[in-house]
């Protein structure tokens, strides 16, 4: 059983998935779709610089978000301040070691993991590799679909904010992390979302390509 | 003129080309619950449901209300001795904006509030007149969008942060679980499932000419 590639010439829709024929017209204005009205890529655009941009920023930021303070609590007179990782021990002290697992994985494992595998696909698709690309682009999938579980340690620290508000006697303020991390998750979630997994297989042979041109 | 044409005429069976690799396929009419995948790279390339349509509206009916729900009832109580606080599901987001914090609490507003409110107010547009067989203006930019925001409506990590919040609480205080939770944690059901049941090809069938 075999397939086709895509015929030259064609493209389809991010959104719907039409498959559109384009004249060769490449006088650089937008094609868009005309069953839904997206505009019509061949590649995601830039996909490349904007993935490097976005993961590097995300770097960048992840520091920060992992040194600064992720909160404020002042508990009867007494202030406190915690990091991602000291609220992390704070719960495997007290023995609660599940949710500090899930906190450790949703907030330093899964966007550090990220951006690890997003730089590996990048570096791959610079060295025109063949290393399997299935496996890659099933990395790539899970890569965008972890993604937003990472926002955990915002929302909590929304809920603590809300909640924990009566003066003295006990209140949580956010630190300066909060906004910090919250950026690494953006960030990372739309290097995720620009970067393009077809560009793994373009390096691949195409035993397929003839046939279609036939 | 019209720089773009479609090859496909009818629609099933089809041609679609894999988004996660290209290449091209052919997909005949598939079983309910059956699910298409590329041969070469194992992205989906569709799944068939049953009655998608009616499940999808019936869905973001009782959403629509539970949104309701959630919003306007007490969320949580906070309780230490005598004081109490009480919060709606908003109270977060106002707090970080008076924290000037607003980036902050405008991500969590868009995911947490706006965003369900986006998919539940889009697919109603959308599939309401479909199921009637009507045809509104925009309707096929109107299900691109709310698709398009799918991975920003992030109310079940949203429910998961409660939970971490409450146990991080549990020592210090007494919490008191307001209406508003109990239905926002039916709301995030309801959303995955509404989610899940829906065949956007089904939508997608249903008109070329849309712009």
């Amino acid at each position: 059983m075999t397939y086709p590639l895509i015929p030259a010439g064609h493209v389809s829709c991010r959104s719907c998935h039409l498959l559109c024929r384009r004249f060769p017209d490449e006088s650089g204005e937008k094609h868009l779709c005309p069953r839904c009205g997206a505009v019509l890529h061949f590649r995601r655009p830039h996909s490349i610089v904007r993935t490097w941009s976005l993961v590097i920023a995300a770097f960048l930021l992840y520091i920060p978000a992992n040194v600064l303070p992720m909160t404020h609590v002042i508990s009867f007179g007494k202030g406190q301040s915690d990091t991602i990782l000291s609220g992390v021990l704070y719960f495997i002290k007290t023995g609660m070691w599940p949710i500090a697992l899930i906190i450790f994985t949703a907030s330093i494992l899964v966007p550090l993991f990220k951006l690890i595998i997003l730089t590996g696909l990048l570096i791959s698709v610079h060295r025109k590799s063949t290393w399997h690309p299935r496996a890659r682009t099933v990395l790539y999938r899970i890569t965008e679909t972890v993604g937003r579980w990472s926002m955990l340690d915002i929302f909590v620290v929304t809920i603590l904010v809300a909640l924990v508000r009566l003066g003295n006697i006990a209140s949580v303020d956010a630190g300066p992390a909060a906004l910090f991390f919250a950026a690494v998750v953006v960030l990372t979630m739309f290097a995720a979302m620009s970067f393009d997994p077809r560009l793994i297989w373009d390096e691949m042979e195409m035993p397929y390509d003839e046939q279609s041109s036939g | 003129m019209e720089p773009i044409t479609i090859i496909r005429s009818d629609p099933s069976p089809f041609l679609v080309a894999c988004h996660g690799c290209d290449l091209l396929h052919r997909i005949d009419p598939l079983p309910p619950g059956a699910t298409a995948r590329c041969c070469r790279c194992g992205a989906v390339l569709h799944r068939s449901k049953k009655k998608s349509v009616e499940r999808t509206l019936a869905l973001v009916a009782t959403g629509i209300i539970l949104f309701v729900i959630a919003n306007v009832y007490p969320f949580l109580g906070f309780q230490i001795g005598g004081q109490i606080r009480q919060s709606n599901l908003i109270t977060g987001v106002a707090e970080l904006f008076h924290q000037d914090l607003w980036l902050l609490a405008a991500l969590v507003l868009t995911t947490t509030i706006l965003v369900p409110a986006l998919q539940l107010t889009g697919l109603l547009y959308v599939l309401l007149p479909f199921y009637f067989r009507l045809k509104l203006p925009k309707r096929m930019t109107m299900f691109r969008i709310v698709r398009h925001f799918q991975p920003w409506g992030m109310t079940e990590v949203f429910f998961l942060g409660i939970l971490v919040a409450l146990i991080k609480l549990s020592k210090m205080a007494t919490i008191v679980p307001g209406k508003a939770l109990y239905a926002f944690l039916a709301l995030m059901l309801v959303l995955v499932a509404m989610m899940a049941f829906l065949d956007p090809h089904v939508v997608w069938d249903s008109g070329e000419e849309s712009l």
